[in-house]
């Protein structure tokens, strides 16, 4: 087992213990586990589509959410949606994780579809994690999309880490920002194999003073492919900020498209992108330590998924 | 004991040569390494760590022929070399980097005790990334420290002073003290700074790619200072 996998392994232990707080837990299409709150009420949907709408009151703080969704079947689609209304003044973590495994040959895929609606000066922090493993042969695809409305002065923070397993991912982050909004984006990617990762951010900064910064490690082994896409739009006074940083290995391949739009001469927008392997003086400082090439690279990997 | 036989070291274009018949014994506690830029130093340092192969010559630790192993495997025999221009990571902490040099994983405590040694307000750094957001003199003394936690018989330093300011100098002079105290090993320091010099029991003068002179402190070190010192030391009067 290598280091990664061990950090992997913790993870997943997040997604198997009962959580405090609100929480439901779905497994193969179905309900395994649900608790509402005093101030966050969970309720399935009644407009036909399968999902959740999470009701998080006004002024509730320092009380979290877990939504972990597990799929164990083979040959098993879904697309769920999960709408988040979280109250003026609210203080929340949401916790979802996903994990696929998939033993068959067949495909299993999960598309989730989260909304969060927040008002007025409420702040969530949102944490995602995705896994996926198996011995079979069978595809895990995962295409999250997350819809985010940030009203005056809500601030989001997204944090979502995707570590090998998952062989197809196509992710769509879409935010509209009002006056005074934050939203920070921290994203952590690891493709290996024939894996196929896409990220693909539109943030619209439309309100005074909103801001938005988007943050993308990855490392892409094998022959994996990573694409990620930024799109800032800057529609008055704000500021936008969006980074990529690979590290690229073997024979993979790693595409940055930044695209950024000033529609007011207030807008400032910036973006980075820096793509690259392991430098070898690093590889070469842990070899003087005592470690092999392998261990040092993956030293070197885990600390910057870290 | 490290000893190196005629090693030469030749690069680029033309086959420029670096390093010409270098021979030397390494057994005594503190051995400088001194000489003007461009004289060889480094590369001398590095091919003894194993990150540069000599185009020519042997070198031997405890007599054992060791000039095809690998920078792990030097390391883990035990060569410890502390780089000029320590090199950053993205992520690996402070701590992290310490409990890597240590070989094992090491407590909070054990990472702050090594800290302090290089004069580093341990609680302050533990947690921090080695990254572009340390100065160059704080990168330099986490370098050090990695030697010392490593604690191996031979620990090679290049240029430990450059980055590192006067008012800590006395300091850094007794962590090789103390170190020297620990391993009972031998402490190779590339340096131009006299006080370093003076510490050593042996001076080695590289010049040209070549040792011009070696011995005693005692011996060298007057050679070395007045007008001579700067002959030596900026390659002047060539």
């Amino acid at each position: 087992m290598d280091e990664l996998e061990k950090m992997l392994l913790l993870q997943i232990a997040d997604l198997h213990k009962v959580p405090d707080g609100a929480y439901n837990i779905r497994k193969n299409g179905a309900g395994d586990g649900r608790r509402s709150t005093e101030h966050i009420k969970i309720e399935t949907k009644t407009d036909g589509k399968s999902g959740i709408d999470i009701f998080i009151a006004p002024n509730t703080k320092n009380e979290s959410v877990h939504i972990p969704v597990v799929i164990t079947e083979t040959d098993y689609r879904e697309t769920v949606y999960n709408d988040f209304y979280v109250g003026e003044n609210a203080d929340v973590l949401i916790i979802a994780g996903c994990g696929i495994h998939n033993c068959g040959v067949e495909t299993a895929e999960h598309s989730g579809v989260h909304t969060f609606h927040l008002e007025k000066g409420a702040k969530v922090r949102y944490v995602e994690k995705h896994y996926g493993g198996g011995d079979g042969n069978g595809e895990n695809v995962m295409n999250p999309q997350t819809v985010v409305y940030l009203e005056e002065d809500a601030r989001l923070e997204m944090e979502t880490t995707q570590i090998k397993g998952i062989d197809s991912t196509v992710r769509y982050t879409k935010a509209t920002l009002e006056k005074g909004a934050n939203l920070v984006v921290r994203e952590k990617i690891y493709t290996h194999g024939k894996q196929f990762a896409k990220t693909d951010f539109t943030v619209d900064l439309n309100g005074e003073g909103s801001g938005a910064d988007v943050v993308s490690r990855s490392v892409a082994a094998g022959e994996s492919r990573q694409e990620f896409v930024s799109r800032i739009n800057g529609n008055g006074v704000c500021r936008g900020h969006t980074e990529c940083d690979a590290i690229i290995m073997d024979d993979a391949r790693v595409t940055a498209v930044p695209e950024l739009t000033a529609n007011s001469v207030d807008a400032e927008l910036i973006h980075e992108a820096a793509i690259g392997k392991i430098a070898g003086e690093q590889l070469i400082k842990l070899m003087t330590l005592g470690l092999t090439e392998q261990e040092a690279e993956e030293q070197i990997i885990k600390g910057f998924l870290s | 004991m490290l000893e190196l036989k005629n090693i030469s070291y030749t690069a680029g274009e033309g086959n420029k040569e670096i390093l010409g018949g270098v021979s030397l014994k390494i057994d005594e506690r503190f051995v400088a390494i001194t000489g003007p830029n461009g004289s060889g130093k480094s590369t001398l340092a590095k091919i003894i760590a194993g990150i540069v192969p000599p185009t020519g010559g042997k070198i031997l630790l405890d007599g054992e022929d060791i000039t095809n192993c690998s920078v792990t495997e030097r390391a883990r025999r035990g060569i410890s070399f502390a780089f000029q221009q320590p090199v950053r990571f993205k992520g690996i902490t402070v701590k992290d980097l310490v409990s890597l040099a240590a070989g094992k994983p090491i407590s909070v405590g054990e990472a702050c005790s090594y800290l302090s040694e290089v004069g580093l307000c341990a609680r302050d750094y533990v947690g921090r990334e080695v990254n572009a957001s340390l100065s160059g003199g704080e990168l330099k003394r986490i370098e050090i420290a990695t030697v010392l936690a490593r604690g191996t018989k031979l620990s090679v330093f290049d240029e430990p002073e450059a980055g590192i300011d006067l008012w800590s100098f006395q300091s850094l002079i007794s962590v090789f003290e103390k170190m020297y105290d620990k391993t009972q090993g031998s402490i190779v320091i590339i340096s131009h700074q006299e006080r370093i010099l003076n510490i050593a029991d042996k001076i080695v003068v590289v010049k040209g790619g070549r040792i011009e002179r070696q011995g005693t402190r005692e011996e060298i070190l007057p050679t070395l200072l007045g007008t001579n010192v700067c002959r030596a030391l900026t390659g002047e009067g060539k």
